[in-house]
């Protein structure tokens, strides 16, 4: 086993030790963690895809660790905008020392959850990621941080012990805990499809699915905007990639016909019920988190689209895509708003508009963010949703082609509530805090990424 | 040199100076201009080495694999050398006019990048080669145009931008469908000359669904009855804007989008034979004597320009619909000339109101003596749209004509007939009133633009230039290097054989 990977664990570790013994230069040393776990995260790209036992056990009882290109590609994503939102979090000097420890911890326990390859290993770290996540939210110094940290912390324990429950049921019925032995063995039963369930509705809440939605806007709302990012653009997304884990490898022998019109269902809700109230909501802050919650249902409908026997396991880089697509666009837009929120004072929809048109660059990082959201070309986001709308064609589930596009609609309408606003002639009503310049550029490049993802998508498939 | 690169020099020409521009400061204005102008002049003259080369039957495209199955792929060929020419020339012209227009307002870096960003969009609708990066370029187009809509920020242009993106985003979205369904149906191979579709057992069902959506899509943009009302209130843009969108950019889009489909994606004796052609040219037809109705009851001169738009850009439609040779030399003959006549007739407008503060048709009475050169102008834009001869507007009309005579739809005709004394019953009183009517003691509001000209230079002269082209483009029509031999050269490859 390459040195890497257990490094990509200890790594942000280490830094966070010593960052908590060096408390003056805490910032410092969680700069350093990150970059190092960032580039640690690029260079697995590089190595052999395999799997190892560790301590020495062999399987079924020992701890597993593999890396296969669907962890790979999670890592990846969890580097590049772990970067973009260390580097920001540099630049801020409001933040207190402790989002350093916590972040640094999220972010070790997150690439040790991609790496895992057993389910009580990655019962282990989703629970560290929740609670440094749920901290992270309560470290924010605005009213009502920990009530909305308080309604998370119930949410991710509960999502825990309910996939615990379904990790216990699997030992029970086979004896294993390894995810490749598991999808080897797995036959029908009323058990099974109980273990499914749990684990399903367990990680349906930590991602945030409808209607399991509701702590995300509150938590969204209180917290700062590197956290806002961190959460909905990474945090989400590692008990998302467990949803894929399960659905497409592990319960994949089970008769999962009906799967379809339950995921497709809830995604088209969510898709539906996010970008509604987007398009209402009176703080930017809260329009971005909303966002979240219709995007999550994208997610969903890709996975009701890969649940198919005759599904070609080939088509399963869209839903890599669609991952990293949000992953960039949405950690973009949260900066974004994190620039805006700081220099105005306030996130309040109605009065920004003069910020909005002063911040230049981070406005057309918003835009960018928003155009890879929406699915317009030649983004990220647009490839996602042809990919979405090429497999609702193959699964000719032509409700979903109306799902699709009116969602679209629906973003590029919440996108243009915010830019409308850059584009009137308000006046300046109150007086600007300055935020360092590099946090503008650092967005604006995040948000060029989004876009410029599409063009290399090839490296997805493979081409 | 290796081909595949000029494709992505025309686009780069665009594309960097308006990346660029945006990080320019609102007073560094000599910077901004030397770049659009310099970008502009570069990019037309690679376009005319490219033509040069298209002649000696050089080879340019680049392609990009995206997705498994879909490339993106930029190819010029005759057709895209058309649109190249149109938009490189009438972007350079407009981009003189614009600096002119925009002097001393806010927002200016603003305005020019987008201004950019929309050509180089143009550029790739253009270039395009196939459905799927035509798409992707057209969706851009969108995106690049509405800042420039909303450019002034008032309620009503806000409300305008929000008409405008309605519209185009929800035909994006049919556009966007059609394709899936037929990349799914037949891939996405190149755009071919007399279309891929009809070799491949497709049940019709698919193929009109799919031509509903694509034409819907492409619709919006050519401002098609019943998707054509976001034009006419888009007119609060700036005069530029408003120019190159009639002319250029958006509703050429749309038109070029249709031409593409119905002779390179269905090609057109299959489409006609599946009866998509007749439903075309009767969508045309309604269009094109609605939107001349409506012009005629319009008062502000920009809004009936805007009708006058709706139902002239119907013609290419009309032309490709008729499904012969002479109708589709028409058609394509079109693009070119409606765009010179209409980018000199906004120009035109532009310059009455910036001088004069003349907005409303009864206020150009007797402008003729205050503003002659404008007025000149003006005057061959509007005889143009008439059909009057020799000018370019008459060999559109004439080729139509003939092309409709050609396949016996004589009703078609009548439809032209119809049009061109509604065309000089709204365009003739507006010539009339600024030659004989009695000037004012006073004009709306007088601006003292210039010393020695009517008007400032730099609005002066790019609607004289096209106004000079629309006169040249009709007096050497028969000249094979005329938009009529190009035009000819390109029908002949689609009707291969006729």
């Amino acid at each position: 086993m390459s040195w890497m990977l257990p490094a990509l664990v200890l790594w942000p570790l280490l830094a966070a030790t010593l960052g908590v013994l060096h408390q003056k230069h805490a910032r410092h040393w969680g700069l350093v963690g990150a970059l190092g776990t960032a580039v640690l995260g690029v260079a697995v790209m590089g190595l052999e895809t395999s799997s190892w036992t560790l301590g020495g056990w062999a399987l079924p009882l020992g701890i597993g660790w593999r890396l296969d290109q669907l962890a790979q590609w999670m890592l990846l994503i969890g580097a590049i905008v772990g970067l973009f939102v260390s580097v920001y979090a540099w630049l801020d000097h409001t933040l207190p020392r402790a989002f350093w420890w916590l972040w640094l911890g999220a972010w070790g326990a997150m690439n040790a959850l991609f790496l895992s390859a057993d389910v009580f290993n990655i019962y282990v770290t989703l629970e560290l990621l929740g609670i440094s996540a749920v901290a992270l939210v309560a470290i924010s110094n605005k009213a009502g941080a920990t009530q909305a940290a308080m309604r998370y912390l119930l949410v991710s324990l509960l999502g825990s012990m309910l996939f615990l429950l379904g990790v216990a049921l699997l030992y029970g019925e086979y004896a294993s805990l390894d995810m490749v032995y598991l999808a080897q063995q797995m036959q029908s039963g009323p058990v099974m499809f109980l273990a499914l369930a749990a684990m399903t509705v367990g990680l349906m809440a930590k991602t945030a699915l409808f209607p399991l939605h509701a702590w995300l806007p509150l938590a969204h709302g209180r917290a700062h905007a590197a956290v806002s990012a961190i959460l909905s653009a990474l945090v989400i997304k590692a008990s998302f990639y467990l949803l894929i884990r399960l659905w497409l490898e592990v319960f994949a022998p089970l008769d999962l016909s009906l799967a379809f019109w339950f995921w497709a269902l809830l995604g088209s809700l969510a898709v539906l019920w996010g970008a509604t109230q987007a398009l209402v909501t009176p703080s930017l802050k809260q329009l971005v988190a909303w966002s979240t919650v219709a995007q999550v249902g994208y997610l969903a409908i890709g996975l009701a689209l890969m649940i198919d026997a005759q599904a070609q396991f080939s088509w399963a880089w869209g839903l890599v895509g669609l991952i990293l697509a949000h992953a960039l666009a949405k950690s973009a837009m949260f900066l974004a708003v994190g620039n805006i929120q700081q220099r105005a004072g306030h996130d309040n929809l109605q009065q920004l508009g003069y910020v909005l048109r002063t911040e230049r660059k981070t406005l057309f990082a918003f835009g960018l963010a928003g155009v890879s959201l929406a699915g317009l070309p030649i983004s990220a986001g647009f490839l996602a949703k042809w990919w979405l709308l090429e497999l609702s064609f193959d699964h000719q589930a032509w409700w979903l082609f109306g799902v699709l596009i009116l969602g679209s609609l629906m973003t590029a309408g919440y996108v243009l509530r915010v830019l409308n606003l850059a584009l009137t002639n308000q006046a300046q009503t109150q007086s600007l805090q300055a935020i360092p310049a590099g946090r503008e550029w650092l967005v604006l490049i995040l948000a060029s990424l989004a876009i410029v993802s599409g063009l290399s998508a090839q490296s997805l498939w493979g081409g | 040199m290796d081909n595949s690169v000029w494709p992505l020099l025309i686009i780069a020409t665009s594309l960097i100076p308006g990346i660029w521009i945006f990080f320019i400061p609102e007073h560094q204005r000599f910077l901004r201009s030397a770049l659009n102008i310099g970008g502009a002049l570069i990019k037309l003259q690679l376009v005319v080495l490219v033509l040069i080369g298209l002649y000696t039957g050089e080879v340019y495209q680049i392609q990009w694999q995206v997705l498994p199955g879909l490339e993106l792929k930029l190819r010029i060929d005759g057709l895209a050398g058309l649109f190249l020419l149109l938009s490189a020339f009438l972007w350079l012209i407009t981009t003189i006019y614009a600096i002119g227009y925009l002097e001393n307002s806010p927002n200016r870096s603003r305005f020019f990048g987008f201004f950019t960003l929309c050509v180089s969009a143009t550029t790739g609708v253009a270039m395009a080669g196939n459905l799927f990066s035509f798409v992707l370029f057209y969706e851009l187009l969108t995106l690049a145009t509405w800042p420039l809509v909303v450019h002034r920020g008032t309620q009503q242009a806000i409300a305008a931008g929000r008409v405008y993106l309605r519209y185009t985003l929800i035909g994006g979205g049919a556009l966007l469908v059609g394709t899936v369904i037929l990349h799914r149906l037949a891939g996405s191979p190149d755009f071919v000359p007399g279309g891929y579709l009809d070799d491949l057992a497709i049940h019709q069902a698919w193929l009109w669904l799919v031509f509903g959506l694509l034409i819907a899509g492409l619709g919006v943009k050519a401002a098609l009855v019943p998707f054509h009302s976001w034009l006419p209130q888009a007119m609060v843009a700036p005069a530029p804007v408003s120019a190159l969108l009639h002319a250029v950019a958006v509703v050429k889009a749309g038109a070029f989008g249709i031409v593409r489909v119905m002779f390179e994606v269905y090609g057109i004796e299959f489409a006609h034979g599946l009866g998509m052609a007749s439903v075309l040219l009767v969508m045309a037809a309604l269009t094109i004597i609605y939107g001349s109705v409506r012009a005629l009851f319009e008062m502000d001169i920009k809004k009936r320009l805007a009708f006058s738009t709706v139902s002239q850009v119907s013609y290419v439609a009309l032309g490709i619909a008729l499904a012969g040779p002479l109708g589709a030399i028409g058609g394509l003959i079109h693009i070119v000339h409606q765009g010179l006549m209409k980018i000199t007739l906004f120009l035109t407008a532009g310059n009455y109101a910036e001088t004069l503060g003349i907005h409303k048709v009864h206020e150009l009475s007797g402008v003729g003596r205050r503003m002659p050169w404008t007025t000149v102008a003006f005057t061959l834009g509007a005889l143009g749209m008439i059909g009057l001869p020799p000018l370019a507007g008459f060999v559109s009309k004439w080729y139509l004509g003939l092309g409709a005579w050609e396949v016996g739809l004589y009703w078609v005709l009548g439809v032209l007939f119809i049009s061109s004394l509604l065309n000089a019953a709204y365009f003739l009183p507006l010539v009339y009133r600024a030659w004989f009517g009695e000037a004012p003691a006073q004009w709306p509001h007088e601006q003292t633009l210039s010393t020695k000209f009517e008007t400032h230079w730099m609005l002066l002269f790019p609607p004289l230039i096209t106004a000079a082209t629309v006169v040249l483009l009709g007096v050497f029509a028969g000249y094979a290097f005329t938009t009529l031999g190009w035009v000819e050269w390109l029908v002949n490859q689609e009707f291969n054989g006729l």
